[in-house]
């Protein structure tokens, strides 16, 4: 063992090139595979493709010369933000300019697409993936009833030319708000709770009928279904492609969510979900993934009865949940993933949940586990380093690999 | 004015007769409380591993090495080992309280006392003390040029404002004045101004004002000047008796401040100063301390898109004495430590960003004498936490104000204070008499 440890020390003097092929080596290196626990003194290589070739203690996995070696004290799989609308909102929140999130001229627009929104350039973005952020589930913001799409794609896309191509997906969820988040402004329908259902309700009846007949072209009964881009993106909801992404705070707007995902049966993510620990049965009952609202998020309004001990009383319950950094109107514009994590560890989470919850539960959550969330051969080679516990407010990032390219060697 | 005086004076009285007592060395009337076994942070003195803190009453009767505090017979004995024991934290700028200032009838409101606005039941105030903070200058908001005077609260148990404000000599309650430029406070319209230099103007046009009218007053004879109570405002902060609490964040905006400053020469605080990094010399030259904040990510609007988390390191390569501040709800309260992690995170020394939110906040609210470290003859306002202060793990587990406990973690009421749940957003009930834990 000493021996290979000690190679391991000499080989990273080998000339490495800025196209070679990336090795990590860390004093805890966190697969975030069966038990969740780190590797001591592990390595990760990264093939020429940008996947994971070999994951293992170093003297299992001898790092080959040439390799461009990142050494630090933690690795983890690029951290997953699973819910934000970073490249949305941008740093200036300054309408008309950089505020993309919202559209509130109309309650229900599932057509908006995140792809035509998103501006990968901004400061924030970059912000995000200097603190060890990879991948991102982004688009359209609570605000509206339907408020419209979401996408998944990696924090060093800086502009969509191939949506295929640059994102894990390009129509992840649609995004819906219930509650008066969601109500309209200036008098608009919806005014009420349940106004707010009763349109969901009448909206996702005629797209079930458009659905129908999409189906009927399918099998040769009817020749042809015009193309509505509406009713065609809840009709992807109603078919299970999407999941319905309910941003839900109060109980009753909880309850309310999973009464219609009962009526309608289409994939259900609670987003936010404030006093989701009043009805952790129902939500287990149901099913029901949680994107936990950020633990700093701000106690006022709709937010007033939140606790922060929500993902360990999740976790209690055995209800899935993943992190996010949400949705700001003011500042901070973004909040960072891990931050939040980390405070869900301070009042009560398991460490190591915690860090599932901004990667590996976090993949598998937004459907992407077989890609991105943790350190297995095959996966994409995405990786964070760091200095200390990732989730220490003192620790600095000092590295970020992306597709097995090295995005980011500042200290951050 | 006090219902009568006549009921005070014998209140007085008494309370001589009992200072009177005490200097006899007789039987002590004030608990006399010891915590042992802790690991002290006083701040202003080293750290000690096995300390230490006696109680008396509301002061720190001695803070020392285990074996060398002499710990008396009558004293009652806590055991605090494991635990940290640190200052109360300061916040240099707060809105709990739901505090409000000025309305929107014009930019300058030197008048306006948000002490008449607080209501020291609100929930926010038990979450700044769930939050380890003891001592807060409330503020009004940004969008004046200068939207009231500011109060100093110490967050005692009470019912009232009045039981919780920090007095001044005289038996008046503490506090500054809020002013601030840059846009929040531009908006063009109902007097506003709707640029920089119009705010300046503004500005100088009631110092110039309050300069004329302290000269009137100070002449004294048989026609003095009619009360103004906006003048009478402006004149304490000419004489350096009211200290300036400045909103800015561009670094044209805080070079203004200091211009302003050294025209009519009053005591600042510059607040947020998301720039300071651009103008750190300029501000250390003109000896003016800070009182800055931390955000999870910059901007959020134009004028923050260049705050840095290395104001805090730049500030203190220059000498700068620099404050954090929670700006509730900007952070809320119970997050204020993080401030201090965020500031050694990118530069700041452990020591300075521990005395930035506990003493140097002190100082800019000129209470250091009172507060802001444990030292022998301050009130015992300090915190018991479960780990190192820049930990994010560490949790606040008591509060202390004045030798009183105002938070403890144990207590299931306070519990919601500190962790949210349901009904946490509801203001605490007032109690008959003084609130008891």
């Amino acid at each position: 063992m000493k021996i290979y440890s000690l190679l391991t020390i000499l080989l990273p003097l080998a000339v490495a090139t800025a196209s070679a092929q990336v090795a990590v080596q860390a004093e805890l290196l966190y697969p975030m595979t069966g038990d969740l626990k780190p590797i001591e003194d592990g390595v990760v290589l990264c093939s020429k493709d940008g996947k994971i070739e070999k994951v293992g203690p170093a003297g299992a996995v001898p790092i080959p010369e040439g390799y461009q070696v990142l050494k630090a004290k933690v690795a983890t799989p690029g951290f997953i933000d699973a819910h934000a609308t970073v490249g949305l909102s941008g740093i200036l929140n300054l309408d008309r300019h950089d505020q993309e999130q919202l559209e509130k001229s109309a309650p229900i627009q599932p057509e908006l697409r995140a792809i035509d929104a998103y501006n990968g350039r901004d400061p924030l973005v970059k912000w995000i993936r200097q603190l060890g952020i990879t991948t991102i589930h982004t688009g359209h913001a609570p605000g509206a009833l339907v408020a419209g799409q979401t996408m998944i794609l990696k924090t060093n896309v800086p502009t969509i030319t191939d949506p295929e191509k640059n994102t894990l997906r390009p129509f992840a969820m649609v995004a819906s708000t219930l509650g008066p988040d969601g109500f309209g402004s200036g008098g608009k329908a919806p005014g009420s709770r349940a106004k707010s259902l009763a349109m969901l309700r009448e909206t996702l009846l005629k797209a079930q009928s458009h659905l129908k007949k999409r189906k009927e072209v399918e099998v040769g009964i009817i020749g042809k279904v015009d193309p509505d881009l509406r009713l065609d993106a809840l009709a992807d909801v109603l078919e299970k492609k999407v999941p319905l992404l309910i941003t839900a705070r109060r109980h009753h707007d909880i309850a309310a969510a999973l009464r219609l995902q009962k009526e309608f049966g289409f994939r259900l993510v609670l987003d936010g979900a404030s006093e989701a620990y009043l009805l952790l049965e129902e939500i287990k009952a149901a099913g029901v993934p949680v994107l936990v609202h950020p633990t700093m998020a701000r106690p006022y309004g709709e937010n007033e009865n939140m606790t922060f001990t929500l993902a360990a009383r999740l976790h209690a319950a055995g209800i899935p949940f993943a992190f996010q950094s949400g949705y700001e109107g003011y500042v901070p514009k973004t909040r960072v993933v891990h931050f939040e994590a980390a405070l869900a560890v301070t009042y009560g989470l398991p460490h190591g949940i915690a860090l599932a919850g901004c990667t590996s539960a976090a993949a598998e959550l937004l459907g992407i586990a077989d890609r991105v969330g943790s350190l297995k051969p095959g996966m994409e080679a995405d990786l964070s380093l760091f200095d200390g516990d990732p989730f220490e407010t003192t620790t600095h990032c000092i590295g970020v690999v992306i597709n097995g390219t090295v995005v980011s060697e500042v200290a951050k | 004015m006090f219902p009568s005086l006549r009921y005070l004076f014998p209140l007085l009285v008494l309370a001589l007769i009992a200072v009177v007592s005490l200097g006899g060395g007789h039987e002590t009337p004030v608990p006399l409380r010891a915590y042992v076994g802790a690991r002290i942070i006083p701040v202003t003195a080293p750290e000690i591993v096995d300390g230490v803190l006696l109680v008396r009453g509301e002061t720190i009767a001695a803070v020392g090495k285990r074996g060398e505090v002499v710990i008396p017979d009558d004293a009652e004995v806590i055991e605090v080992k494991g635990k940290i024991l640190f200052p109360g934290l300061i916040c240099t700028h707060s809105h709990i309280g739901k505090v409000q200032g000025g309305d929107g009838s014009s930019p300058i409101q030197p008048d306006v006392r948000v002490l008449d606005s607080i209501d020291v039941l609100d929930s926010t105030v038990e979450k700044a003390r769930a939050g380890g903070i003891t001592m807060a200058n409330l503020m009004s908001g940004s969008g004046h040029l200068l939207s009231g005077q500011t109060a100093y609260l110490k967050l005692r148990d009470g019912n009232t404002i009045e039981d919780l404000a920090v007095r001044n000599e005289d038996g008046s309650m503490a506090g500054g004045i809020k002013m601030a430029n840059g846009t929040n406070s531009i908006k063009g319209s109902g007097g506003s101004p709707g640029t920089r230099g119009k705010s300046a103007a503004l500005v100088r046009a009631q110092f110039l004002k309050a300069r004329r009218y302290r000269e009137k007053l100070a002449q004294g004879g048989d026609d003095p000047p009619e009360r103004d109570l906006a003048m009478e405002a402006l004149v304490e902060v000419l004489e350096g008796k009211r200290v300036v609490h400045h909103h800015t964040h561009r670094h044209d905006d805080i070079i203004t401040v200091l211009r302003l400053k050294k025209e009519f020469g009053f005591k600042v605080v510059l607040h947020h100063v998301s720039e300071a990094w651009k103008v750190a010399d300029e501000i250390a030259e003109a000896k003016v301390p800070c009182s800055i904040i931390y955000l999870d990510s910059p901007g959020g609007k134009l004028e923050a898109r260049d705050l840095e988390w290395k104001n805090g390191a730049e500030l203190e390569k220059r000498g700068v004495l620099t404050a954090f501040h929670t700006d509730d709800p900007i952070n809320d309260s119970r997050w204020f430590l993080r401030s201090a992690g965020l500031a050694v995170r990118s530069g700041m020394s452990r020591q300075k960003a521990l005395e930035a939110v506990t003493i140097a906040g002190a100082e800019m609210m000129d209470q250091a004498d009172q507060t802001g470290s444990l030292t022998v003859g301050k009130k015992a306002d300090f915190v018991i936490l479960n780990g190192d202060p820049l930990s994010v793990y560490t949790r606040v587990l008591e509060t202390h104000v004045e030798g009183k406990k105002v938070f403890d973690l144990d207590d299931p009421r306070d519990k919601l204070w500190a962790e949210g749940g349901f009904g946490a957003g509801h203001k605490r009930r007032a109690s008959g008499c003084c609130f008891t834990r």
